[in-house]
């Protein structure tokens, strides 16, 4: 029994360590956290439970296995999905405003400030009477 | 210049006015396929009413032909079925069914017991070919043309309007 029982533990022990298995699952989390379930939508296939993202990711497994590159799997992801199947759009001509769109908003709104305050203090320069400016001379020439 | 201060917010108002305009009517949810305009991806599968048979979509070249796809547990299916096989009781269109993750059993109960519009059913038990196509939802029908080309492709399922509005036309167009 004693035999039986060691025999077991070194033989589980064979299974404990492989070193190929866990790397395919860390470049499988890394790629499935770029990608975009389709059905639910929100969450990356790393994350979904629909059994489309569960069928996505043994493809990916299996990709992998087969020495496919990451551009490689997500190019056949994209072939079949379209763009939105990356959680972050790529930059191209029909995402640029989507990227620069925030930095652009955020200069307009910059300017418009920029503007006001400028002309909220050539206003104010401008406003005071003659005579209060004539004193404020005045004043300042008594230093 | 007071004229300017009245009109530039206005107009930056009708411009948001004509997106959300634009956007509510359409759904957020809706992938468009990248496959339109490109070849139908080749596969072979058996078919579901008889295994030692196989189909490929080679096989329906020269004529357009509508890919459906459907399972035993799709509730939506139900859906568009009875236009399916209003569509096929009227010739209007071959229809070849590909069965989506499902089982055979299950998938000939249900054609027997909704009735069978398909010219034949593909059946893709590990969805790898729906994989292919691109599809992340049933029921997914493709509208491909004498060439093989994918040129339309419907998410969710037949409605009379998309029927008669985008589908019918097509196929007319595309000459069948």
């Amino acid at each position: 029994m004693r035999r039986w029982l060691v025999a077991l533990t070194l033989a589980s022990a064979a299974f404990a360590q492989i070193p190929g298995d866990a790397r395919v699952e860390e470049r499988l989390r890394d790629l499935a956290t770029e990608l975009r379930c389709l059905v639910c939508q929100n969450q990356t296939i790393a994350d979904s439970n629909a059994p489309l993202a569960i069928d996505l990711r043994q493809q990916i497994r299996t990709q992998i296995g087969q020495g496919r590159s990451d551009a490689q799997i997500r190019d056949y992801m994209v072939q079949r999905y379209g763009d939105f199947v990356l959680y972050r759009p790529p930059l191209k001509a029909t995402t640029a405003l989507l990227w620069g769109g925030p930095l652009l908003l955020m200069a307009i709104g910059v300017g418009v400030f920029v503007r006001l305050v400028r002309r909220r203090r050539i206003g104010q320069a401008q406003e005071l009477p003659a005579a209060r400016q004539a004193e404020i001379r005045e004043l300042l020439g008594r230093d | 210049m007071r004229f300017l201060k009245f009109a530039i917010p206005l107009a930056v108002f009708l411009v948001l006015l004509g997106f959300f305009a634009v956007g509510l009517v359409r759904d957020p949810r809706e992938v468009p396929s990248p496959f339109i305009g490109k070849p139908a991806p080749s596969f072979s599968l058996t078919q579901l009413h008889d295994e030692k048979l196989a189909f490929t979509p080679e096989e329906m070249k020269g004529r357009v032909w509508l890919l459906n796809v459907w399972a035993s547990w799709c509730v939506s299916c139900q859906a568009e079925h009875p236009l399916l096989v209003e569509m096929t009781r009227q010739k209007l269109v071959p229809i070849v069914g590909l069965n989506y993750k499902d089982k055979r059993d299950d998938g000939k109960q249900w054609l027997s017991r909704h009735g069978n519009p398909y010219v034949l059913s593909a059946f893709d038990d590990e969805g790898r070919v729906g994989i292919d196509f691109g599809v992340y939802g049933v029921p997914e029908t493709f509208v491909i043309d004498k060439q093989g080309v994918i040129r339309y492709k419907q998410i969710g399922p037949i409605t009379p309007e998309t029927l008669q509005q985008k589908i019918l036309p097509l196929v007319r167009e595309l000459g069948a």
